[in-house]
């Protein structure tokens, strides 16, 4: 057999910080940045649903925003850095939501929640004042079949209710 | 409305967990990516398999030509249904109890003849995934395409192909039931309505798809498969029976399982090929299904067609129902639950809440060639609710009568119990009327009924629809066990001392995310007197529980938590004796409480649990004679009173219905839910909201569509439409409590009512909002086409 079959003689090297952590590594070019993830480094926290971009169980971070590590190619984080749940939960950036998910059972059989999580996470972040129906809407990234969302919702909302009063704490702190 | 404390008297002497909204433990791990499922575990030698699947609905194998895959980068093996079926024999899912029913012998890889479009025909086996995926398109397979038998309704024609020439016919299983008196009681009605209800099929999409690892090792005939799966001794039982292996020879392990809802209580042909695989190669093969994969393998569920009469007094008494029902389960029953319990179910659950004495119904299990069906999340439930409660919303209409009046008439008087059903069905005790009180209360029926009535006039069409259902839970072996399938109705639970005065509890139940390891942890940890954090909880390891059946047919709590709270019984029982021992002093003046063996009459310590675990183990010479700890009991539990314990519920939907685009807004949800002592109210409340969702998606969005030769149109996540938060209304719950007797812990299912009652309630609701357009539309999904096209529009 023709040697151009062999698709795995095709390779490139990439340097990604994931987690913190400068990684080189060769890879395929069409290998998507989730399995590279997953089984190159073997962060086996963020998972695969529907690998066609719709179910959002695979969300990542990729230099600060959220992306469907399904619908991104490993060469195309090259020089890049990127945060999974793993690292979110070392840095402790997430500790309220994650504790806020567990007070609320806003997950049932997790397989989603990494990816919720991150999806949330981005939320709190850069929509400090959200409504609940924008926590709705925006959430409706990220497919969940167990919860039925309310709890989710409800997590959300929580921490966005505390960071909110810590900030104005600080505020009138600082005054 | 929610996270109430049960009001029952306390089971344990210290009452700490059970009733309480305690969190899970695993949760811990799985919102910080720390789970382990089947895709995360890697192993040495290990390959993956791809399945070369039948591209058409009924096709004829003419060539298999694997001679280019074979020479593809990584490749292992490439092994068809002929190689695979002289080590796996083949299957006929039927059922004895299930008088009449016929399937045809299935295989695990299609020899011949492929019979639905997904059907998997050829294993290619590779190093890496993506080498077995690049091989599958070098791998020449010829097929001829034959006719599909595509439409139920003509299924069983004359002139409709034979999907199996053997079987005769289409014809899988067919049912009547007649109580007489039924012509006799539409003849004096007052009112009769008939409708004709359409149900899509739909599938569970759980987002963690079917996978497994099959390991074989050939120097002690050795098998171990971590699966994705509820029912782990069931497949233990079917990999030895298909492979001739002894049972005890293999391990089925499941870990952490991203989603179940019955999709994974099935055994599936490539379950057994990947089996096979590993047995073949002598080394592990993992298989997990790609999302098409999962929409075209995965067992579907619902695609109906019943006609429905219900008769009435002009009082509003409800005299009769009957139905007809049509439905369509793919070529072959499903192994080894079979796909006519579904039918067989809407036949005994139709007029389920109501007093009426009449009832006829006929069911039509047909073959057709399209994916097979099976038990899905409420199996048989959704329809037979939809049916029913539709019926009586459309009697009540013509009656003049309030949709919530005519249910608080004619359902079963709360102390008329025990007493049976009009299809036969006994029920222990159940709660209708409590119920329905409480669901107008929470709702403030009146005034919405008065917003309705206002915004009408302003051109905004809001409708309000109830339900009321009745559940299966807790079975017994009436179930299954009964007809023949080795599916265990009975479960146990080890519980287990350490010296350190830690409790590790051992069930045969295991979790797919509905909080079961939790709420065993509450009643362990309540029933022997230790705090939570002191228990561990395994489950999911053949090798490691007592035998079980696992999670299915709402039965995990019921069956499971009595297992454990009998066997916490007994450990308590034992550490206090010989606690006494050590102390020289009368058990009967000893408690367990927060790990300490306590003085009844002061309450206070007398010694730590752990002190008895350092004695017991490392210095029994300190015994006397004869004295032996026994730290580790073991108990089963099987519900051997009625063949099921039916629990109730109601559920009422505020809908909003464009009449413009014809697009529905859900606007709010009640459910009153009794199932018995509530182990946990957040989870039992978590367990409602997502199986009412579920419910909601199979109303409103979810259908797998076919087109006129057997194809699936819409097998991926864009376009099979499922709830998102957007849409999703928030949903208040409320309990009524009526423990089961057949149990000390007294505790019923939870965990299919809420899709049992939102179609219903939903469809209800919308038609509701239409009435004054003098229509309504019930076929399942309702979407906007089809509101457009009930109101003349389109």
């Amino acid at each position: 057999m023709d040697n151009s079959m062999d698709t795995t003689l095709d390779r490139l090297t990439v340097q990604i910080t994931v987690n913190g952590q400068l990684e080189r590594r060769e890879v395929q070019p069409r290998q998507h940045l989730i399995d590279f993830l997953r089984e190159d480094l073997g962060l086996k926290g963020s998972h695969v649903g529907c690998e066609h971009g719709v179910c959002g169980a695979c969300s990542v971070m990729l230099n600060g925003k959220v992306v469907r590590g399904c619908l991104v190619l490993a060469v195309q984080a090259d020089g890049g850095s990127v945060e999974t749940i793993e690292g979110i939960t070392k840095s402790g950036v997430a500790a309220d939501l994650q504790a806020a998910f567990i007070r609320r059972n806003a997950l049932q059989c997790g397989y989603c929640t990494p990816g919720m999580l991150t999806a949330a996470l981005d939320l709190v972040q850069s929509r400090p004042a959200a409504t609940r129906e924008e926590v709705r809407e925006w959430m409706s990234s990220n497919y969940c079949r167990c919860t039925g969302y309310q709890a989710i919702v409800d997590a959300i909302c929580d921490v966005l209710a505390e960071r909110a009063a810590t900030t104005k704490a600080k505020i009138g702190a600082e005054k | 409305m929610s996270h109430t404390e049960t009001a029952l008297p306390p089971i344990s002497e210290q009452n700490r967990y059970i009733g309480k909204s305690v969190s899970r433990p695993n949760a811990v791990r799985l919102v910080e990516g720390r789970g382990t499922y089947v895709d995360d575990i890697d192993m040495p030698r290990l390959v993956h398999v791809v399945y070369w699947r039948s591209p058409a609905a009924h096709a004829r194998i003419t060539r298999i030509d694997a001679s280019f895959a074979r020479l593809m980068p990584g490749v292992v093996a490439v092994v068809d249904g002929v190689e695979m079926a002289k080590i796996c024999k083949p299957w006929v899912a039927t059922l004895s109890h299930l008088a009449g029913m016929k399937s045809a012998p299935q295989y695990p890889l299609a020899i011949d003849c492929a019979r639905w479009q997904g059907e998997p025909v050829v294993a290619v086996v590779a190093e890496t995934r993506a080498q077995a995926e690049d091989a599958l398109q070098y791998l020449v397979v010829e097929w001829e395409p034959r006719p599909a038998v595509v439409e139920t309704e003509t299924a069983l024609d004359a002139a409709t192909p034979v999907i199996h020439e053997a079987l005769g016919d289409n014809l899988c299983f067919t049912r009547s039931l007649d109580t007489g008196g039924v012509d006799d009681a539409f003849a004096n009605a007052d009112a009769v309505a008939e409708v004709t209800f359409q149900f899509g099929r739909h599938t569970g999409v759980t987002l963690e798809p079917r996978c497994q690892i099959s390991d074989f090792n050939p120097s002690e005939k050795r098998l171990t498969v971590h699966h994705s799966q509820q029912a782990p001794h069931m497949m233990q039982d079917l990999y030895s029976r298909q492979f001739g292996l002894p049972e005890s020879n293999i391990r089925v392990i499941c870990k952490d399982v991203g989603g179940s809802f019955g999709i994974k209580v099935h055994a599936y042909p490539d379950d057994f090929a990947t089996v096979a695989l590993s047995i073949m190669l002598e080394r592990p093969v993992k298989f997990v299904a790609d999302r098409l994969e999962s929409f075209t393998t995965d067992i579907h569920a619902r695609q109906h067609r019943v006609t429905g009469r219900i008769a009435a007094a002009k009082s509003g008494e409800i005299l009769a129902f009957e139905i007809d029902d049509l439905t369509g389960i793919g070529p072959y029953s499903m192994f080894p639950r079979t796909s006519a319990i579904e039918g067989n179910q809407v036949v005994n659950l139709v007029g389920g809440p109501y007093r009426h004495q009449q009832y006829r119904a006929k069911l039509n299990v047909v073959f057709q060639n399209k994916t097979p069906t099976c038990q899905y999340r409420g199996v048989g439930h959704p329809i037979a609710c939809a049916v029913t409660e539709a019926l009586v919303d459309a009697v009540a209409n013509k009656l003049e009568i309030d949709p919530l009046a005519i249910r608080k008439q004619n359902v079963i008087r709360d102390n008329a119990y025990p007493c049976a059903g009009a299809s036969g069905v006994k029920f222990e005790g159940l709660s209708h009327e409590a119920c329905l009180e409480k669901i107008a209360l929470m709702m403030d029926y009146p005034a919405l009924r008065a917003e309705q009535e206002n915004l009408r006039k302003r051109g905004v069409y809001r409708g309000i629809g109830f339900a009321a259902l009745i559940e299966l839970t807790n079975p017994s072996a009436a179930f299954y066990g009964v007809g023949g399938a080795r599916i265990s109705a009975q479960d146990g639970a080890t519980i287990r001392l350490e010296p350190t005065g830690v409790v590790t509890v051992m069930v045969g139940v295991g979790e797919q995310g509905q909080g079961t390891e939790g709420i065993f942890a509450q009643i362990a940890a309540d029933v022997v007197g230790v705090p939570m954090s002191a228990i561990r909880v395994v489950t999911g390891d053949t090798d490691v529980t007592p035998y079980g059946g696992g999670t299915w047919a709402s039965r995990g709590a019921g069956i499971g938590g009595e297992a454990v709270l009998q066997a916490g019984f007994a450990l308590r029982k034992n550490i206090l004796s010989l606690a006494a021992v050590i102390l020289k002093r009368d058990a009967e003046t000893l408690a367990l409480r927060d790990a300490q063996i306590v003085d009844t009459s002061t309450g206070e310590s007398v010694m730590p649990l752990s002190e008895l675990g350092r004695i017991a183990y490392f210095r029994p010479d300190t015994l006397p004679a004869g004295v032996t700890g026994e730290l580790m009991v073991t108990r089963h539990y099987a519900q051997r009173d009625y063949p099921f314990i039916f629990t109730n519920g109601v559920q009422a939907s505020l809908v909003e219905v464009d009449v413009e685009t014809g697009f529905v807004k859900l606007l709010k949800h009640w459910v009153v839910e009794d199932c018995g002592r509530v182990i946990n109210p957040m989870l039992v409340d978590e367990q409602m909201r997502g199986a009412v969702v579920q419910g909601i998606g199979g109303a409103l969005y979810e259908e797998c569509l076919y087109d006129d030769g057997g194809m699936l149109q819409n097998g991926n996540m864009a376009d099979y439409l499922v709830p998102m938060a957007a849409e999703m209304p928030d949903i208040d719950v409320a309990h009524i409590e009526t423990p089961t007797k057949s149990s000390v812990l007294g505790a019923k299912g939870a965990g299919e009512a809420g899709t049992a009652g939102a179609p219903a309630a939903i469809m209800n609701a919308i038609n509701d909002a239409l009435r004054s357009f003098n229509t309504a539309v019930y076929s399942q999904p309702i979407t906007p086409e089809k509101v457009l096209r009930a109101l003349g529009t389109i």
